[in-house]
């Protein structure tokens, strides 16, 4: 196991908003309609006026698919009371779920949404960055699954290296809460964190 | 109002309560016992990496009719499969791998649905109203022996019909296996045209000699400009990679626009930029930008006067009047005496007039271009123009035969895996019927005609008695105006017999007389290639044992053959997987490099090689004398003699805008049912196929997409239930408000379960509750997205 900080890439110029990935995801977890361990959202804005017969357009529209991001500082792992959540020493998060109490306290901490709630045995649940997969040396699934290949993983300096360092567009949350192992590239389109010009366009949908 | 996790600007630092989880082993009963247990949770990682030692990994594939056909590798451990893996080759540009798209993921959620039909069953109530009983497989083929056997001795060979079917794209799928078995049989009505591309694949050979018009995708890479013209592989897939093979255009440095009325997933996440447009209007852009050209000299003359036919006066077949060249109708010098200047498109389109200039301006400069078709604006009222008028584009920027061109109209491409198929054997009948008029033919075959599309015969012995549908939904929910087409079938003097194979209780079982339960791909042996340009190769080898009491199509042909005294012309003998290993013969005999048959078996796929990318028309373009086109006049031909000649109304010989019935403000009934309703692909689904997938429905539920401008006229907020409504037929649905369509236009996904209340309102969403049955001049192909409804709050 590396003991370097393992982190996604994502080129959201490139990701159409597809949910392979989400799907993938959810077929090797076995996660029923509910449990989203990798969700994508659409951010969408802008508007239509009229100019004559015409009309003219300013929409825009990006797609960013969201997991755990494995953040160098995990407010999860801070918040559960029974020590459930660990940090391995390359950095992905995992539930110990024995010991998880099912409290949901990581849930609230979680700036992404990625820690999720399973009725079934009342214990939290989320994204373990396919760490069978890792040993095995094969990619996590999400990465494996993208018809655009727009997904990458490795050590976040290398990411940082190869994509540059945004942790965030709009319409995610502020980095500098939990220091996410993520990397994005640039939409054309994409707004900067905390802008407000869009909204949410799939919200039932995530 | 998020429950989340995502608020409704930005995410907030909550998820849950979230939507109760369906609780799957419940729902599946007794079901998933049979299956072996339905999906499963509480894995540690630990416990999953020491889990996934035991599985056997078997090469299959994803094929239905989405417009991809991808690899698959199922992972089986005690019977029963436990995870859907997709292609694991090195993935390069040269070979990249066959990645199965969120469809292709569920396809082990799709194999132990609950809903799956598990026994064959007989009609108990009124055909259409969905009672069943079961009965044995002896009972229900011994049924349908004898209904094909009277009905073939009453009527004839032409009261039988095999209806169109495309659930599955595989070799071995049960449209195939229907046909072979009424060809043995005495033979059936045959039908000419799909439902998917009836105008393209009639009209571009009027220009083109062939439909074969397309290069290969690796040459995308060449071109400087790509116009995605209604095209939008990112959602409907249009061969699996073609949206990567556009993306790494655009790496290469093509600028692509999309032109489309609405912002796909193609607009957004691969082109730079969007022209929205009113649907049904691309000809009259076609046309501005081609006034452009002319009136600014930006267009290609020597290419024009040497490769084609009916651009302007002086190149035109003798004998035509003066002022019906292609350049007399787009300056004003033609009957309708109107220049086609970018004012004129302006009103038509709703695109400003300066983007229309642009536009023709960047086209016309910009060496080599390529002007690349979607097949939507081929399923509208005249359907035939966009696919002649691209072609008109092309050749006047003579961005035909080179590398990083393309020659727009149908772009199939003629290089292909070799590959032999499952032979369907000779129909002994002459007649056919264009497919999209097949239900006329069950209703008044025996009046239809040459001017209903008859070919073969003046007129047919029979109306449709018989009907064989085979893994399709188009008996109901994917053919037009459901609640007509409905009526037809519920008469059962009309069509007397109806045998459905299926997977699922969609719309076109319920209307079976006898319902049989078809295994899945991943329940038996077979074969595909990918899709469109047809590249490779891939292998399905069966995981497991089909569930209860399914059976592949091939088997319930095969005994029903039997029954019928052609069992051994059948059969012959072959099981299954002999049909497979016979297929790939041809593939062995082409290929040195193909590793033998059991080899490609165990890697699941093929594909051979080639050394660079291929042109079409590159040989007309080098020496159009020693190799002429496959038209008239070996010429590409901008005017058609031939379509002159056919003298119907709303075909032109040389392509152009002809204003749409329900179309626009100049229709009467736009001002009962202002809004364009287009029955968009969504990527939820492959057309009807995986409506039954509760992953997919989480992922993009059905529903009416519109325009805030429109929303807001009507009182409408995002997430209302909505009233989607004409004289034909109403749906209820949610509605989602976003401004990724134009104003004008609602986008009611097409496949969509038609479900009707007791009202008969479809609350499933099936757009065919709306569309129309009238079909185009040319091809007598579907023009289900010309429709006209009305919205209101429900």
């Amino acid at each position: 196991m590396s003991d370097q900080q393992m982190a996604f890439y994502i080129d959201l110029a490139a990701c159409s908003g597809c949910k392979a990935c989400q799907i993938a995801c959810k077929d090797k977890n076995d996660l029923d309609v509910g449990n989203m361990w990798r969700r994508v959202v659409e951010y969408v804005g802008g508007d239509w006026t009229r100019s004559g017969d015409a009309w003219v357009s300013t929409v825009y529209a990006y797609s960013v698919t969201v997991s755990c991001l494995h953040c160098q500082d995990a407010p999860c792992a801070e918040a559960c009371p029974s020590a459930a959540i660990v940090k391995r020493d390359d950095g992905v998060v995992l539930i110990e779920e024995d010991r998880c109490i099912g409290c949901r306290y990581c849930e609230w901490a979680c700036p992404y949404g990625a820690l999720q709630f399973d009725d079934a045995t009342g214990k939290m649940t989320k994204c373990d960055f396919c760490a069978d997969y890792l040993a095995d040396g094969k990619e996590p699934a999400c990465v494996a699954s993208c018809p655009m290949r727009a997904m990458d993983y490795g050590p976040l300096d290398e990411l940082r290296d190869r994509y540059g360092d945004l942790a965030a567009v709009a319409p995610l949350p502020d980095p500098s809460i939990s220091r996410p192992a993520v990397v994005f590239g640039p939409h054309p389109d994409s707004r900067a964190l905390g802008s407000t010009s869009g909204r949410i366009g799939n919200l039932e949908e995530v | 109002m998020s429950d989340s996790g995502f608020g409704a600007d930005t995410i907030t630092r909550t998820v849950l309560g979230r939507r109760s989880f369906m609780k799957w082993s419940a729902a599946a009963g007794g079901a998933a016992a049979l299956a072996g247990g339905g999906l499963g949770f509480g894995l540690q990682w630990a416990d999953r990496a020491a889990a996934q030692s035991d599985a056997t990994v078997i090469p299959t594939g994803c094929a239905h009719n989405c417009g991809g056909r991808c690899a698959i590798r199922a992972w089986v451990e005690d019977g029963r499969v436990t995870r859907i893996e997709t292609d694991q080759r090195p993935d390069s540009f040269e070979d990249p791998q066959l990645r199965a798209c969120m469809r292709g993921r569920t396809n082990r959620e799709r194999l132990y649905h609950p809903d799956r039909l598990k026994y064959p069953m007989k009609r108990v109530g009124d055909r259409g109203s969905g009672e069943f009983e079961r009965i044995s497989w002896d009972e229900a083929l011994d049924t349908v022996a004898a209904e094909m056997t009277r009905i073939m001795d009453e009527y004839g060979p032409e009261s039988m019909y095999n209806n169109y079917a495309t659930g599955g794209g595989s070799t071995m799928r049960g449209s195939v296996n229907a046909t072979r078995l009424m060809n043995l049989f005495g033979g059936r009505l045959n039908f000419y045209n799909n439902y998917s591309w009836a105008a393209a694949q009639w009209a571009t050979p009027y220009s083109l000699g062939t439909d074969l018009s397309g290069s290969s995708r690796d040459d995308w890479v060449n071109s400087k400009l790509i116009l995605a013209w209604g095209f939008n592989p990112a959602e409907m897939i249009f061969g699996t990679n073609t949206q990567y093979y556009l993306k790494e255009a655009q790496k290469a440095g093509a600028r692509i626009i999309v032109i489309d009325p609405r912002m796909t997933m193609t607009a957004s996440a691969i082109a730079d930029e969007w022209i929205p447009i009113r649907p049904g209007t691309d000809n009259a852009l076609m046309d501005a930008m081609a006034y452009v050209m002319i009136n600014e000299d930006l267009h290609d003359q020597e290419f024009l006067d040497t490769y084609t036919i009916g651009f302007d006066e002086e190149h035109m077949p003798d004998g035509i009047p003066s002022g019906n060249s292609y350049r007399s109708y787009v300056m004003g010098d033609g009957e309708d005496g109107t220049a086609k200047t970018p004012e004129w498109a302006e009103s038509i389109t709703m695109i400003p007039r300066d983007r229309i200039i642009r536009l023709a301006r960047e086209f016309a400069m910009t060496k080599p271009a390529a002007l690349i078709q979607g097949t939507g604006m081929n399923r509208r009222a005249y359907g035939e123009q966009p696919v002649r008028g691209g072609i008109n584009l092309a050749a006047m920027t003579g961005n035909i035969g080179i590398n990083g061109g393309w020659a727009s109209g149908m772009g199939l491409c003629e290089r292909g895996v070799s590959v032999g198929g499952f032979p369907a054997g000779e129909n002994p009948v002459e007649a056919a019927i264009p497919v999209y008029l097949w239900t006329e033919a069950v209703l008044r075959g025996t009046e239809m005609g040459p001017e209903d599309g008859l070919v073969g015969v003046d007129r047919l012995p029979s109306n449709i008695k018989f009907i064989y549908n085979c893994g399709g939904n188009c008996l109901v929910n994917q053919h037009g105006d459901i609640n007509k087409t409905t009526e037809i079938l519920k008469d059962t003097s009309l069509c007397e017999f109806i045998v459905v194979h299926e997977h699922f209780m969609n719309a076109s079982a319920k209307f079976a007389d006898i319902l049989l339960p078809a295994a899945m791909d991943l329940e038996q042996d077979d074969l595909a290639t990918t899709w469109a340009w047809g590249e490779s190769l891939i292998s399905f080898s069966k995981a497991v044992e089909p569930l209860y009491e399914a059976r592949t199509d091939y088997d319930i042909c095969a005994d029903l053959a039997e029954r019928l005294g052609i069992g051994e012309e059948f059969t012959e003998g072959k099981t299954q997987e002999e049909w497979v290993r016979e297929a790939v013969e041809v593939t062995e005999e082409a290929y040195d490099d193909f590793p033998g048959y059991d080899a490609w078996r165990e890697e699941g796929i093929y594909v051979p090689t080639f050394d660079e990318p291929f042109v079409a028309f590159k040989d007309f373009r080098d020496d159009p004398d020693e190799h002429p086109l496959d038209t008239p006049s070996g010429k590409i031909e901008i005017f058609s003699e031939d379509i002159w000649e056919l003298d119907r109304e709303g075909l032109p010989a040389v392509a152009q805008y002809v204003p749409e019935w329900e179309g626009g403000p100049w229709d009467p009934l736009f001002e009962e049912y202002p809004l364009s309703c287009m029955g968009s692909h969504y990527q939820r689904r492959s057309h009807s196929t995986f409506d039954e997938s509760p992953w997919l429905d989480e992922a993009m539920p059905q529903r009416l997409f519109m325009n805030p401008v429109d929303a807001e006229a009507r009182g409408i907020e995002d997430g209302d239930m909505v009233r989607v409504f004409n004289d034909r037929g109403e749906v209820r649905i949610a509605v989602r408000v976003t401004p990724r369509l134009v104003p004008g236009l609602v986008d009611l996904p097409q496949g969509g379960w038609w479900q009707p209340n007791g009202d008969g309102v479809d609350v499933g969403g099936s757009v065919n509750t709306l569309t129309s049955l009238k079909p185009t001049p040319g091809a007598f192909g579907n023009a289900q997205h010309t429709v006209l409804v009305e919205v209101a709050k429900a």
